[in-house]
């Protein structure tokens, strides 16, 4: 039963994959299944139950955390993603003779700095200055590490579009904001839709950042669920986390698909 | 675009990324100079002490004794982070690979499911291991019903369940440069090997690894560098007993009030990672030419 000899089949592979991926999933499995678990004793299952997750909607300290994570990632989603579109048009359709390297350099500091010095580098720049607004110094932290995340697709659909309909529209002497609105923007609009969903994940998401420059008014959802989980293991914290997990999973799904389809199109 | 408005849309990225990232950096290393303030904060006078900190100790009559402790810290983080790469690298490059051989469909699927977990909190996904490895855990309670072992075992608060918890975190930071180099590799490269009678290893060894050394390299890096730097993974998985850098910079923001040896030790980390990605840009062009 020898199959013939393909170069693509490599034995124990595809086994190695699936180990991996079993890896991956399988906690975030458990977590979802424990979060729905009736019994206080996690890890005794006592029948299916919302119970966790109506406690989670009634604890006010919850709410108000989750309140302040909202406002941050939104503020900062906008202000990244109009930071981003700009620096991305200006990188790649711009008239750069100098200074290209440095930018790009800059941009992607964010993704490079290991967290934990973002956050102290934060935190001394801001006391420093004595600055201490709260949701304020919290919204410009998170617009920081939000330009990457949002600049990077908007930058990849501008070298995969091609400079050629914007030449079409200077024939027919578009101006230059025009040929913006009705050549660029449209085309560009997934990339941007992408890029802002990920700047928003991304801030929403944000533990150590936070942490360290939020004051006590200004607690985000990560930063509090840290606290309950440093605690110990309960229920509430299985059912915030399932919560949490559920958002990531379906802004990334759809910030994905509309990457597919911008390859489509 | 004329030359100004380019500068003046870049303007933005720019001042904001250099006025509160870059700027920050060097009042670090400005703080890293200072003396500590016993109620946060620093204040004069300038000196090398919080550089100083990192091998000695001073006693009460100011002579300086030679300590091991931070030293130890901070051999063992670049021990978990050279580790958790050594792994991801072991187990990323065969992932890559068998993605890379799979059909236009699979591939797209199968990318999406490793790239998935990147987005997903850290917070949670280190938690999730805690559910698992602790005394009254999964692992434990399954090892129990199986009858391996009478009396739980202690999985979690060790250099092993932090070294889990950094690859179960970087894994895909591996997996993705890979695959994009490997995917771009020319097939009849392959066939053509296996023409000439070359054996599996030999076409590993002579043509797929050094098609997918800058990928690996690059996945290196953006393992190490977040796995040196991590704050979660020790934090909740060792316990918070057993330090890592990252978790005794944040200590001396928080409990321990040293912001000058904070800055110092985020200062150490910062140029260590940087000589990483100085060292890997003079070795990569040197093998594009060879190639």
């Amino acid at each position: 039963m020898s199959r013939p000899f393909d170069w693509r089949h490599t034995p124990g592979f595809g086994t190695l994959t699936a180990a991996i991926l079993v890896f991956l999933y399988a906690p975030l499995v458990i977590l979802v299944v424990y979060a729905f678990n009736a019994s206080r004793m996690v890890t005794i299952w006592q029948g299916f139950s919302t119970h966790w997750f109506a406690a989670i909607a009634r604890n006010s300290d919850i709410r108000g955390a989750a309140e302040n994570s909202l406002i941050i990632a939104i503020v900062a989603t906008i202000a990244a993603t109009l930071i981003a579109l700009a620096g991305a048009l200006a990188l790649e359709r711009g008239n750069l003779t100098f200074g290209r390297g440095l930018v790009t350099g800059m941009v992607a500091m964010p993704l490079v700095v290991p967290e934990i010095v973002v956050a102290i580098t934060t935190l001394v720049f801001f006391s420093a200055l004595g600055m201490h607004h709260g949701l304020l110094n919290l919204m410009i932290a998170h617009t920081v590490f939000c330009i990457p995340f949002a600049l990077l697709p908007i930058q990849a659909r501008l070298k995969d579009m091609g400079g050629t309909l914007e030449e079409a529209g200077r024939d027919l002497y578009a101006s230059e904001w025009k040929l913006f609105r009705r050549v660029t923007l449209p085309l560009l609009a997934p990339a941007i839709g992408a890029g802002a969903i990920m700047a928003f994940v991304i801030s929403l998401d944000d533990f150590l950042i936070s942490m360290m420059v939020s004051s006590a008014g200004s607690t985000t959802l990560p930063v509090y669920v840290y606290g309950m989980m440093r605690l110990g293991v309960t229920p509430e914290v299985n059912a915030i986390s399932t919560i949490l997990l559920a958002i990531s999973v379906v802004f990334v799904a759809s910030a994905l698909l509309l990457g597919r389809k911008r390859r489509a199109a | 675009m004329r030359r100004q408005s380019t500068w003046l849309m870049l303007a933005p990225a720019v001042l904001v990324i250099g006025v509160f990232m870059l700027i920050p950096m060097f009042i670090a290393l400005a703080y890293s100079f200072m003396t500590a303030d016993p109620y946060g904060g620093v204040q004069a006078p300038f000196t090398f002490d919080a550089y100083i900190q990192f091998l000695y100790q001073r006693d009460f009559d100011d002579s300086l004794i030679f300590a091991s402790d931070y030293i130890l810290i901070i051999a063992r983080s670049i021990y978990l982070a050279v580790s958790t790469t050594v792994i991801c690298l072991a187990l990323g490059l065969p992932v890559a690979w068998y993605i890379v051989c799979q059909s236009e469909e699979r591939r797209r699927v199968l990318l999406f499911l490793i790239t998935l977990p990147f987005w997903i909190n850290t917070l949670i996904r280190t938690y999730c291991w805690i559910l698992i490895l602790r005394d009254e855990g999964l692992a434990n309670k399954l090892l129990c019903a199986l009858g391996i072992i009478a009396d739980p075992l202690p999985l979690l608060y060790n250099d092993g369940s932090i070294l889990l918890g950094l690859v179960y975190t970087f894994l895909p930071f591996m997996v993705l440069p890979i695959y994009s180099t490997l995917e771009r590799i020319d097939s009849r490269l392959i066939e053509a090997a296996y023409d000439l009678y070359a054996s599996r290893v030999a076409v590993f060894r002579r043509v797929i690894w050094p098609l997918a050394k800058p990928g690996a390299l690059a996945g290196a890096t953006l393992v190490f560098a977040p796995a040196l730097g991590s704050f979660l993974a020790p934090d909740l998985l060792g316990g918070g007993k057993k330090l890592l850098i990252g978790s005794l910079i944040q200590m001396q923001f928080t409990s321990s009030r040293n912001w000058p040896f904070g800055a110092a030790l985020s200062i150490a980390i910062t140029a260590v990672i940087l000589l990483v990605i100085i060292l890997r840009s003079w070795t990569a062009p040197k093998r594009e030419a060879q190639a």
